[in-house]
């Protein structure tokens, strides 16, 4: 068996090496059985390079994304561990990490965490000990052997980490100060929130470029119109544009025509970004569908 | 100042269970600024407390209620009127509570619930502005409070949440680091936007606080 020090990411080979990437979003289950999450996982083999494993999404308790993502790294997946800010303080943001390479994880997506208020146990303590840059900042230092007060470990880490980015919220040169700052932390990818307006995700892109960044871009699978409502109204940052919604409502199949907008939402977004990130809400099986020719190995 | 609001008056009751006679505490200060627990509002407790068939045997608004030795000698001046009565009600802060609470042997029941540090906005509208926190960070966010003012407390800019300058936990409240982006964009500034703060060091803000001032 190997030792996690020598894991290395193969995410960070392909979009080093300037392949273009496909990664997807799989929520685990809200429960200890893991079996459909791998099933739905293991049916994208050879459609996505890595599969983000979601923490506790929109606040709502469901299985530390740690153990699936272990589950994945057993069957030959590559995972993308997402880690919150929101539900650990910096002792256990440490130890999960530390836990996550010895279970040969080697990707991290560090972010801050939807408020607790949006979920299933609104009246429980929000954390943020620290932040999204500041989580970066631990990984980094887990990374050179030492603990963020600077103890030695047993064992050093080697994470390919990477943050989240929202290129159409509003004002961008808000966003941009805290982007940058996420690089400067060690953060190597972007993995963004949905983007309906490829000409801001051009815009983003041309931003961040002299980060060193690289840029996932993310695509939302649209499974009505209600949805696209819904989604408009309710998840912070994200609009879907009016005429989305229309040609979603002036269909008889609204998912086919959702799987439509997301195949051309990723083709629009490709020359802008060195990988898409699909988020199917729970409908994966489309995943292959919308992003079948966009990968170098496709080509 | 102290920001508070009276309990539900059921759970007041539910609080002085079986007693019968109730000495009233108000305080001349914060909760008289924000009608919880001035003269106006002992009277109306008084009121209601007789309503359901409790007897008052006295009230008293201190002057700062938070002052311990002010709290215990006020009270010893009010005499029979404490001594009778099976319970001190007490319509301050939880810090007044205390104050009565740690000088009487008797029952002390907490009228208020205890908000937060406030300001006031205008007459009967408070806002929070500081969070007590320990090692104040205004100079370095253009004297507006991301740890207070942003429902998570970050401090490198907004979460992935904000847009239009919206707070996603609250959309008609503005996000704390639009508020500081706009003060140091009039300013001509950009600099602190860019600067990474470290993680808060919370060992500065060990409960329960205490200081002792040097002579």
């Amino acid at each position: 068996m190997s030792t996690p020090n020598t894991m290395s990411s193969t995410l960070r080979e392909k979009l080093e090496s300037n392949h273009f990437v496909v990664t997807a979003e799989v929520c685990p289950p809200k429960g200890c059985d893991c079996g459909e999450f791998m099933e739905k996982s293991r049916s994208l083999k050879g459609s996505v390079d890595a599969v983000n494993v979601t923490d506790n999404q929109g606040a709502n308790v469901r299985i530390s994304p740690l153990a699936p993502a272990a589950l994945l790294v057993r069957d030959g997946i590559e995972p993308i561990l997402q880690l919150t800010c929101r539900d650990r303080n910096r002792l256990a943001l440490q130890s999960e990490l530390l836990a996550a390479a010895a279970l040969g994880v080697t990707n991290i997506l560090s972010l801050t965490g939807d408020h607790i208020s949006f979920g299933d146990h609104a009246g429980s303590k929000p954390v943020f000990d620290l932040d999204s840059v500041q989580l970066l900042q631990t990984i980094a230092a887990l990374n050179s052997g030492k603990d963020i007060s600077g103890a030695p470990l047993h064992g050093t880490t080697s994470f390919y980490a990477g943050a989240a980015a929202a290129p159409e919220a509003e004002p961008f040169d808000l966003t941009l100060p805290k982007l940058a700052k996420k690089a400067a932390a060690g953060a190597r990818f972007f993995q963004t929130q949905a983007i309906f307006l490829p000409e801001r995700l051009a815009r983003f892109t041309e931003a961040v470029r002299p980060l060193g960044v690289k840029v996932i871009a993310g695509i939302i699978l649209l499974k009505s119109a209600g949805m696209a409502r819904y989604i408009t109204k309710n998840i912070p940052g994200l609009k879907v544009p009016p005429e989305l919604v229309a040609e979603l409502e002036d269909t008889e199949r609204p998912l086919e025509a959702g799987v439509a907008i997301a195949r051309r939402l990723a083709a629009a977004a490709r020359p802008f970004c060195d990988g898409v990130h699909i988020m199917a809400m729970g409908r994966e099986e489309h995943i292959p569908d919308i992003v079948a020719g966009l990968r170098t190995e496709d080509h | 100042m102290i920001v508070s609001k009276q309990k539900p008056f059921t759970e007041i009751l539910a609080a002085l269970g079986p007693v019968s006679r109730v000495f009233l505490i108000g305080c001349a200060k914060c909760a008289t600024v924000c009608k919880s627990g001035g003269e106006e509002q002992l009277w109306q407790m008084q009121e209601d407390l007789t309503a359901a068939g409790k007897e008052v045997t006295g009230s008293l608004v201190i002057d700062e209620a938070c002052h311990m030795l002010r709290v215990q000698r006020d009270l010893r001046a009010k005499g029979e009127m404490v001594k009778s009565a099976e319970a001190l009600l007490v319509l301050a802060c939880g810090a007044g509570v205390q104050s009565v609470s740690a000088g009487s042997d008797r029952l002390t029941v907490a009228g208020l619930d205890t908000l937060f540090l406030g300001n006031i906005r205008r007459f009967g509208q408070f806002e929070q502005r500081c969070s007590l926190c320990g090692h104040c960070l205004l100079n370095e966010t253009a004297g507006i409070c991301p740890v207070t003012i942003c429902p998570k407390g970050l401090l490198n800019g907004p979460c992935g949440g904000m847009d239009e300058g919206r707070c996603e936990v609250n959309a008609d409240a503005e996000c704390a680091w639009y508020q500081i982006y706009l003060r140091l964009r009039d300013r001509g500034e950009q600099a602190p936007l860019a600067t990474t703060n470290p993680p808060r060091d919370f060992a500065r803000n060990i409960r329960p606080g205490s200081l002792k001032l040097d002579k």
